[in-house]
């Protein structure tokens, strides 16, 4: 769908160009940015981010708490409004026509946002109804939602009793009933427990199964090896890299990461860690104060090593880990940092 | 991942294959949304009555309660004691040709009306945004809905407005039937388009007051609400006499002219008993209408705001 210049001109006041929406993308932003202004300044919440994602495709924004994700989410969704750069979901600018997206897009954010004045069903059959369909059709979709997503002996119950999970499937089944192109998930399991959890994404792979296009944030790692066909790495408002789970270790190193923690420093003895270094299979060290980082493709032997090497300077090893090839080691190689849930 | 379990995580209307089979008939067999602005607007209003109609006995009592003890005390137990002749004289500016004998009904009438209207008025328009602003910012859940924010505004004035509207008529009946005998209150509606214009305009303005106070406020001051504005709006708004006799203190009917609340006590007053004297017809249309699109205005702006962060 087409912008005219006149329409972004007077959503926006300051564009005054229009830039066609791309082709057969379901949500495309280009160096979207996000500035808070604040009593102590500003404070920039999403610095330029740029993402490309297609219809049918499962994606993943993965990062720490306040990596930025939400933020991009809300603009996405039309509740937040950028500070800079351009976003389209569906081919409709978000900030240009909101109404539009609003019309394509299902949301289901990261708080509880049922109508707690209303029963299970009624949420379903006023957002229905919001969305234009008449009341015995808005019913009848509530009622297939409810069967669908398990909710029957829960129809009538207000939506402030239910349970985290329960409330989880509501938003989601709320979030479908206009059948949305493009499904927005901000952290749906968060504070869910395990069995909940993975109940939760047996829904979101049916969906996906059927081709709904889905964009899901989530600071759990195995949440986006699970589900995501592609992930974007976020953090401090900016995308570190982005692909499938398979070409992030690959291009990120792929390596194996061994941490070893010392009591009171370093082995002093540099051979030691030099030796590690020529290892073939290892790409770098870094060392700090008391710890030893070893990023390997072939980890054989490193933390034997690194063990040994303890010994013979009489140091005592208080912490040892070895990560296999993962996002986390992924996130880790990217930022040189671990990963703070 | 296993799933043998544990319940599926989408019930299966046939079993075999049961999350995608049922994944199927949430996409593929949903009916085709048509928003219109007007059809969400309508879907809007059905939520308010729903929840309206829900909360019914509640509201009723909380329309009703009120008032019935103004009039019960003030028209009934205080003329049968013998102290209504206090209010009587004090309150009533004596009008040439008008009744020198005016009741405290009289003047409680279309009083208690506009109290009615900004109370239910700001109530049920602050209340619930207060509410849908706080910490779960459930108000997402409406600006998700596909029509331009302003539009969403604009509901929740209209649905604060019937509200007050249904509450300034709960008090009509009981003002005129609860009273002792020879206090009942000398009213005729002098031109009922002019009174459903008047409480259609107060309606709509007590709701766009409390768009902007809901908008506004910080939700851990609520009970500000009351003791900053209520209660001062009411009993300087010309509700337990009129405006005309307030010519005793001059600069307080002078300063009273900046409290919305006169002109609707004084609008009812003009069109419901005309033998008490009242302010002028354009400055009551200007300030009730003009309010209203003003405070309407400026309470849609704020609300945009608050819903985008």
């Amino acid at each position: 769908m087409t912008q005219s210049p006149m329409n972004q001109a007077t959503a926006q006041g300051v564009r005054l160009m229009t830039i066609p929406p791309p082709a057969a993308a379901a949500i495309r932003t280009e160096d979207l940015r996000k500035t808070y202004a604040t009593s102590r300044g500003d404070v920039p919440a999403v610095r330029g981010i740029s993402l490309r994602v297609a219809a049918g495709e499962f994606f993943g924004l993965l990062g720490p708490n306040g990596a930025g994700k939400s933020t991009t989410i809300g603009m996405l969704t039309t509740l937040i409004v950028p500070t800079g750069g351009h976003a389209w979901v569906s081919g409709r600018d978000v900030v240009a026509d909101p109404v539009g997206v609003k019309r394509t897009i299902g949301v289901v954010p990261q708080n509880n946002t049922l109508d707690m004045q209303l029963s299970v069903s009624e949420n379903l059959e006023f957002r229905s109804r919001f969305f234009g369909l008449g009341r015995r059709e808005a019913l009848r979709r509530a009622d297939q939602l409810i069967t669908a997503f398990g909710l029957t002996d829960r129809r009538r119950a207000m939506a402030t009793d239910l349970s985290g999970g329960q409330a989880r499937r509501l938003m989601i089944a709320r979030a479908l009933v206009h059948r949305p192109d493009v499904l927005f998930l901000d952290e749906p399991t968060a504070g869910l427990d395990p069995q909940t959890r993975v109940n939760l994404w047996d829904t979101l792979r049916a969906l996906h199964d059927e081709g709904q296009t889905i964009l899901l944030t989530t600071h759990y790692m195995e949440e986006a090896e699970a589900l995501c066909d592609r992930v974007a790495v976020v953090d401090h408002g900016q995308v570190l890299a982005s692909g499938t789970v398979d070409q992030l270790k690959e291009d990120a190193g792929a390596d194996t990461v061994i941490t070893v923690r010392y009591e009171g420093g370093l082995p002093d003895e540099p051979s030691a860690l030099a030796a590690i270094a020529d290892r073939p299979g290892v790409s770098k060290i870094e060392t700090d104060a008391d710890q030893v980082r070893v990023f390997a493709r072939d980890p054989e032997g490193v933390l034997g090593e690194l063990v040994t090497a303890a010994g013979r300077a009489g140091l005592t090893v208080r912490d040892a880990a070895q990560l296999k090839p993962s996002l986390e080691t992924v996130f880790l190689t990217l930022t040189g940092r671990e990963y703070r849930e | 991942m296993t799933t043998t379990s544990r319940a599926p995580a989408l019930a299966a209307p046939a079993p075999g294959d049961p999350a995608s089979a049922s994944a199927v008939a949430i996409i593929s067999d949903a009916p085709v949304p048509h928003p219109t602005m007007m059809r969400t607007f309508a879907a809007m209003m059905a939520r308010e009555f729903r929840v309206l109609g829900r909360n019914l006995p509640s509201t009723f009592v909380r329309s009703v309660v009120q008032p019935l003890l103004w009039v019960f005390v003030f028209t009934y137990v205080l003329p049968k004691i013998g102290a209504a002749s206090i209010f009587e004289a004090g309150s009533v500016h004596p009008q040439p040709g008008g009744a020198a004998t005016t009741t405290f009904s009289t003047i409680l009438l279309p009083g208690l009306m506009a109290s009615m209207l900004l109370t239910q008025g700001i109530t049920g328009t602050t209340f619930p945004l207060v509410m849908e602003f706080s910490w779960q910012r459930t108000i997402e859940d409406r600006a998700l809905a596909p029509v331009p924010l302003g539009v969403l505004a604009f509901q929740k004035i209209v649905a604060g407005a019937v509200q007050a509207f249904v509450g300034a008529l709960i008090v009509l009946p009981i003002v005129l039937y609860v009273h002792a005998a020879g206090q009942a209150p000398h009213a005729h509606v002098t031109n009922w388009l002019l009174l459903a214009l008047i409480l259609v305009a107060a309606s709509m303005l007590t709701a766009a007051l409390g768009l902007l106070l809901g908008t506004l406020m910080d939700p851990r001051k609520m009970q500000m609400l009351f003791a900053v504005i209520l209660l001062p709006a009411t009993m300087l708004g010309c509700v337990y006499y009129p405006w005309s006799a307030l010519h005793h203190i001059r600069w307080l009917q002078i300063a009273v002219l900046f409290n919305p609340m006169v002109y609707m006590s004084e609008g009812l007053r003009a069109v419901l008993t005309p033998g008490v004297g009242h302010l002028a017809m354009w400055a009551i249309l200007l300030v009730l209408i003009g309010g209203a699109a003003l405070i309407g205005y400026l309470g849609t702006r704020t609300f945009t705001r608050r819903v985008l962060n």
